[in-house]
């Protein structure tokens, strides 16, 4: 069974890298896994996205026309891509930008997470999206915590390993808060 | 260039008969070439003939013919040549260059073929500052489609396709290329020669000796032209279009070295940026 | 003449092996996963020039290459870069250049010159919408041009089109096998989602063989001045120039067609599509078969040469035909050239950028169905199960899912 997310949000915000992440979780679970940038014509309407496709077979079509999950960081791509969200759906909203912010879906699971104050207080207020991605796979379990944390390791460490242990504070962060 | 044949008799030169004054270059092929009575295009491939025999150059020499009237010079020279594109000569000769760091790399081309189509190629290669020796025939017209206005063709000059000359208003202004090439500091010689007469072909030889000498000594991006006439296309006698050429055309295209930056000479021109490296120098 | 270069077989992997080689596998972007293939295949010499949805590529090997000692060049336009190209081929070195859509147009020029001179060359076209500078989303429109278009003349280049990355990975090393083997150009197309997606790969990667070449240019050293050519203005020698070319081009056509089926064992219907939207299919087919369409894959993976006889075989069997492309209908055209009516074929596709959805695809799945069912009743249907013999399963595509069923025409019919 494929599971699809999408992270949107500004440039800068980190969902790019997120979704990366993510998708080497994925491989370090034995899944299938597609990671699709947003590109052409998606990318419009003030919003950087990306796509990441898990499964345990071959991923088929790359275009997701309903989210199983959306990661909505700021008000144009919760706008955009609360109505993609799949019926029992889950959207998870960064209320540090978004505030009581209502989609008026009642179809779907809405999760608002305070993500630059998880995210300070794993250590750096910049990382919202590793703090959303803690919160995802707590509330889907799509991959296990411990490959998330060895793709991080990987990813992070390659470039700046000073800042390893932050990234893996705030993940932690966002776990716990997804958990709850 | 007059030949001198020793007679029976001749009692002031016995000696005389041993001493080879004019030989065919080995890497000259053995017949005779498709262009018209008259035309240019023979000596210059007869002074590269000379230049690459005198510099050893032809066993690892790999040449790049054009598109125009010396798209058969792979004919008349025994070395390895390839056919390029229609102005893409430059582009082809910088493929060939950086995988084959060891061959003397040769580019052919007319005005239609380096300075029209092929202006992007040539710029860049000289930007570049590529390894490559370009030998640059400039009559002024376009000879193998029947003789169409070029980039180079003189204003009032009558073409087929500019019947009552050239007019700048209608045409622009003819280009000289040499001197714009020369500008850039991947240029490490550009000059322009004639074969007007048999002092300048002489001075014309040792230009394209020099432009291969750069190359050899790691050099950069080394230039000759050479103007040449088109008797057929100018619609003129052999003897009217030399005589053209020596007036009007060498008038407006001057003679002489525009640049030599010597072999690794660093550029001149201040560009707030480091000398090109030369890939292979 | 070369050897086939067949993937050499290894013994099968255990459960365990495989979950860990599965678990290790690396997560790569399409640009660079092709780039990162074509260096170890052993290219020599890169030419590109900047172009969205491939710049990943040029960027790759602008690192790598130099690095490795290899030549990288940015030239000053396409036209430039495959100039470039042809210059290095000349000499015998193992050479590639990328681009898209606007860029191939660019290059269709040399692209002729080297087809008529047999140059051996691969091109990436990772293709974005057109025409014009239309777009920059995926796009498979550019199907006539790659098997039917670029340059002037009368000639052909080999086109393949992967499916996924690690699909595209293994088919870099095979064209510049193909390139080399008919001194040929070798276009490998793929629609811009592959370029810009990541997937997971494994770095398995193949070098093919080096051999002297009895044409390359090297200095008249020794041996008589060399010449790569693809002028003859004597009309006799021109035309058995082109003869040797079609001899080619049908040794090319006996040989390397290539293909991947799924699914269409027991199938009333087939989807063919190729790339991106053979992927659509699959999850189309997937879902169709849920609500008990009998539907396979049928995935041309080289576009020239076409698989028209398996299609064509195939299609007796078949009750209709749905071609699915990111394009108007340009591979239908093939499609339905190797049916000759022997099955209704339809066509969905969405062009601009846009990709059919699977939902899409089975609506217009039912709309053929639907169409045939009120022609022909189904019980008025003779149904022969379709013949599997033709089909060869590659050792290879053990290891590789997308491929599991692919098979290739060899020498061995």
């Amino acid at each position: 069974m494929d599971h699809s997310v999408v992270f949107a949000g500004f440039g800068g915000q980190g969902l790019l890298f997120t979704g990366q992440v993510l998708a080497r979780a994925a491989i370090k679970d034995g899944l299938e896994v597609f990671w699709i940038p947003s590109y052409g014509p998606e990318m419009r309407g003030g919003t950087a996205s990306c796509t990441v496709i898990l499964g345990d077979t071959p991923i088929g079509s790359p275009v997701v026309d309903r989210f199983d999950a959306a990661v909505t960081m700021n008000l144009p791509s919760l706008r955009r891509f609360a109505p993609r969200v799949a019926p029992a759906g889950l959207l998870l909203m960064n209320s540090s930008l978004l505030g009581d912010e209502e989609t008026g879906r009642s179809d779907i699971e809405e999760m608002h997470l305070r993500c630059t104050e998880l995210a300070a207080l794993g250590g750096d207020d910049t990382l919202v999206s590793v703090a959303a991605l803690g919160a995802l796979v707590a509330r889907t379990g799509w991959v296990t915590p411990e490959s998330v944390r060895a793709a991080l390791r990987e990813m992070v460490g390659k470039k700046r390993p000073e800042v390893v242990d932050t990234d893996l504070g705030v993940f932690e962060a966002g776990l716990q808060a997804g958990a709850a | 260039m007059t030949l001198h044949t020793p007679e029976p008799g001749d009692a002031a030169r016995p000696a005389a008969a041993a001493r080879l004054v004019y030989a065919k270059p080995d890497v000259l092929r053995d017949r005779s070439t498709h262009y018209c009575p008259g035309c240019g295009h023979g000596v210059v491939h007869r002074l590269l003939a000379e230049v690459l025999t005198e510099l050893d150059l032809p066993s690892h020499t790999i040449a790049v013919a054009p598109v125009g009237c010396a798209v058969f010079a792979y004919d008349y020279l025994e070395v390895d040549f390839v056919e390029a594109p229609h102005g893409r000569a430059p582009a082809v000769a910088t493929g060939i260059r950086r995988v084959r760091p060891e061959a003397f790399v040769l580019t052919y081309q007319g005005d239609g073929d380096l300075a029209a189509i092929g202006t992007a190629e040539i710029v860049h290669a000289a930007a570049r500052g590529e390894r490559i020796t370009a030998i640059f025939v400039n009559n002024g017209i376009y000879g193998m489609t029947g003789g169409q206005m070029a980039p180079t063709t003189l204003l009032g000059q009558r073409t087929t396709s500019s019947p009552n000359g050239r007019d700048a208003a209608l045409m622009g202004y003819p280009i000289r290329i040499t001197e714009m090439l020369a500008q850039l500091p991947g240029v490490t010689y550009a000059a322009r020669g004639t074969i007007a007469d048999v002092a300048s072909i002489g001075k014309l030889k040792a230009m394209i000796k020099r432009a291969c000498q750069v190359q050899i000594e790691g050099g950069g991006f080394a230039l000759v032209e050479a103007l040449s006439n088109c008797p057929v296309g100018w619609g003129m006698t052999p003897q009217q279009s030399i005589e053209h050429l020596k007036g009007p055309v060498v008038e407006a295209y001057p003679l002489g070295v525009i640049v030599d930056r010597g072999a690794t000479v660093a550029p001149t021109l201040d560009l707030g940026c480091p000398a090109p490296a030369h890939p292979e120098a | 003449m070369t050897s086939r270069g067949r993937p050499e077989v290894t013994p099968a992997p255990t459960t365990a092996e495989a979950d860990a080689a599965r678990r290790a596998r690396v997560l790569m972007k399409g640009n660079e996963a092709i780039a990162e293939a074509a260096i170890h295949a052993g290219c020599d010499a890169y030419f590109g020039y900047p172009i969205t949805p491939q710049a990943e590529l040029l960027e790759w090997m602008a690192r790598r290459m130099p690095e490795l000692g290899r030549v990288f060049i940015q030239a000053e336009s396409e036209l430039a870069a495959i100039n470039m190209a042809l210059g290095a081929a000349a000499t015998g070195a193992r050479v590639m250049v990328s681009s898209s859509s606007p860029g191939i147009s660019l290059m269709a020029e040399a692209m002729s010159y080297m087809a008529g001179s047999g140059t051996p060359m691969v091109l990436v076209n990772i293709m974005r919408a057109g025409p014009g500078l239309g777009g920059i989303g995926p796009s498979q429109s550019d199907y006539f041009q790659a098997t039917k278009g670029h340059g002037h003349g009368d000639y052909r280049v080999p086109v393949l089109a992967p499916a996924s990355i690690g699909e595209a990975m293994e088919l870099m090393a095979d064209a510049f096998e193909l390139a080399e083997r008919y001194r040929t150009p070798v276009m490998l197309v793929a629609d811009g989602i592959l370029g810009q997606a990541m997937e997971p790969v494994e770095l398995r990667f193949r070098t093919p063989e080096r051999h002297t070449f009895d044409w390359a240019l090297t200095g008249a050293s020794g041996r008589p001045a060399r010449i790569i050519k693809s002028i003859d203005l004597d009309p006799e020698v021109l035309e058995r120039r082109n003869l040797d070319l079609q001899h080619k081009y049908r040794e090319i056509t006996r040989r390397e067609v290539r293909w991947e089926s799924w699914q269409l064992e027991d199938a009333d219907y087939a989807i063919v599509a190729y790339g991106t939207a053979a992927r659509v299919a699959r999850s189309a087919i997937t879902a169709a078969r849920e609500r008990g369409i009998k539907v396979g894959l049928f995935r041309p993976i080289t576009l020239w040469p076409f698989p028209e006889r398996e299609l064509a075989r195939l299609s007796r069997h078949l009750d209709g035909i749905l071609t699915v492309e990111l394009s108007s209908g340009q591979m239908v055209e093939d499609v339905r050239l190797a049916v000759e009516g022997r099955c209704p074929v339809a066509f969905h596709g969405r062009m601009g950028g846009l990709v059919p959805t699977p939902d899409e695809v089975v609506g217009a799945l039912k709309a053929l169905k639907g169409k045939v069912d009120r022609a022909r009743p189904p019980e008025h249907r003779d149904h022969t199960p379709p013949v599997t013999h033709w089909r060869e399963s590659e050792d290879r595509a053990e290891a590789e899912p997308w491929a599991h069923e692919r098979a290739r025409r060899g020498g061995r019919r």
